[in-house]
């Protein structure tokens, strides 16, 4: 039995985008916070703070998360993919990043990393997605400024693109 | 850091998930998904000085099919019941309910359980044991016990389960050979719903549960009634739910909705 007590730090390590990581967390941090300040990982974004909102979203062990309902100390030993991870280099954006890019799929950013941590891991298990699909997926996230439909176009043009080339998202 | 501070115990038997509420009560609470809990914790309505993860338990993660049953164990996850193959011909209304809760990026960590724990009366899996007639499995160093889904839920986020226990499973009864429909209004797919509702076909008419309207998700039993019969029974139980006006509808939005969905609900099923 692990019990960790309120008031102390404890070590936390996970793989972070394929790179083992460890830094300390209260149990009470969330694994928003633990990203984001422990981790120095701010790409992921602490918006609403109770999963309503999406930008937090994440994927643990395959698994879309919010981070922002999840502790630090849930995670440890698990394997963590966050926004940082998509670009396959620090020059180049991945091939759902750039369909964003092309149908402003974005204004502002802040919902960004989280619809695209969706999208990507949506995309990767259904390459033939409906505009249905898509939108149903999107009722998880929160965006004040494209209306969607830009979005949704970008989702479906990144599939189509990755179906034509037989290319995974990254290509 | 927006939770109130706590311990963390990392269970690795249901003993020590036991031991631990023995010991601390109601300021223990279980963390299963914690796709309800965390949301309480962030905005400090709950304030436990322990939570127990169960999810690292595996003996609690399984859906075993019975003859006439299936039990799912409290670190199911609800997108994990939605990818089991049995579920449609064993609870079909569990597969037409269970794309209503929440989202993908939340039903890919929240648990069935867990709903059923945080009592939400506008959920649906809540609505689906009252429904269906299943029963909770509780269990404390003490005793073990069932609990049928009609005194489970006692009020908004209230239920029968003592400080002390652990909801280990639910069981849902396979009905065969019954027709099953589910409806929900809401804002948008995922969010809370202002009514949903089930109808099952029963051996002497038909069973009609409404949740998101009364307290707890409440359910009818009636013979098979049809014209302006029907319409009396739907505009009596709708105005017993006790509906009230917030922000979302009015209690007379909500008493419409359950008289219009029902009338066709239970058209459905009795066709």
């Amino acid at each position: 039995m692990t019990r960790l007590k309120a008031n102390a730090r404890h070590p936390v390590r996970l793989t972070l985008n394929g790179k083992a990581v460890e830094a300390e967390a209260e149990p009470r941090m969330l694994l928003t916070d633990f990203l984001r300040l422990q981790l120095g990982a701010t790409g992921t974004h602490v918006g609403c703070e109770h999963g309503v909102c999406g930008a937090c979203t994440v994927v643990v062990d395959g698994m879309l998360t919010r981070a922002c309902l999840t502790l630090a100390a849930q995670v440890d030993g698990c394997d963590i993919k966050t926004v940082e991870g998509l670009a396959p280099s620090a020059d180049r954006l991945n091939a759902l990043q750039r369909a964003f890019r092309r149908n402003h799929a974005l204004q502002c950013g802040f919902c960004t990393a989280g619809i695209l941590m969706s999208l990507d891991h949506y995309l990767s298990r259904h390459p033939a997605p409906t505009e249905n699909d898509i939108r149903d997926l999107l009722t998880g996230h929160l965006c004040r400024c494209t209306g969607y439909t830009p979005i949704i176009r970008a989702a479906l043009e990144a599939a189509q693109l990755a179906a034509a080339t037989g290319k995974a998202s990254d290509a | 850091m927006k939770p109130p501070a706590f311990d963390y115990l990392r269970a690795e038997t249901v003993g020590g998930v036991l031991e631990g509420l023995a010991q601390e009560g109601s300021n223990a609470r279980v963390l299963a998904g914690g796709q309800s809990l965390l949301a309480m914790l962030n905005m400090r309505l709950a304030r436990p000085k322990l939570l127990i993860d169960i999810m690292r338990l595996r003996e609690l993660r399984q859906i075993e099919r019975h003859a006439d049953t299936v039990i799912i164990g409290a670190g199911v996850r609800q997108a994990e019941l939605l990818a089991w193959p049995g579920l449609a011909e064993a609870l079909p209304l569990v597969a037409l309910s269970l794309p209503w809760v929440g989202h993908a990026q939340t039903r890919s960590r929240g648990t069935i359980c867990g709903s059923l724990a945080h009592a939400d009366p506008s959920a649906e899996m809540p609505l689906a044991l009252i429904a269906l007639g299943g029963e909770v499995h509780l269990r404390s160093l003490k005793r073990q016990r069932r609990v049928a889904a009609k005194d489970f839920f006692t009020g908004v986020m209230l239920t029968a389960r003592a400080d002390d226990e652990l909801i280990e499973a639910i069981s849902l009864p396979i009905l065969g050979g019954a027709r099953f429909a589910f409806r929900e209004v809401a804002r948008r797919h995922g969010d809370f719903a202002i009514v949903a509702c089930a109808a099952i076909t029963t051996s002497a008419g038909v069973r009609f549960a409404v949740g998101g309207v009364a307290d707890v998700p409440t359910a009818r039993d009636w013979p098979r009634l049809q014209g302006s019969a029907l319409d009396d029974a739907l505009n009596g139980f709708a105005y017993e739910l006790e509906a009230r006006d917030d922000v979302h509808a009015s209690a007379r939005y909500r008493r419409d909705l359950v008289r219009m969905i029902g009338r066709d609900l239970i058209g459905k099923v009795l066709q």
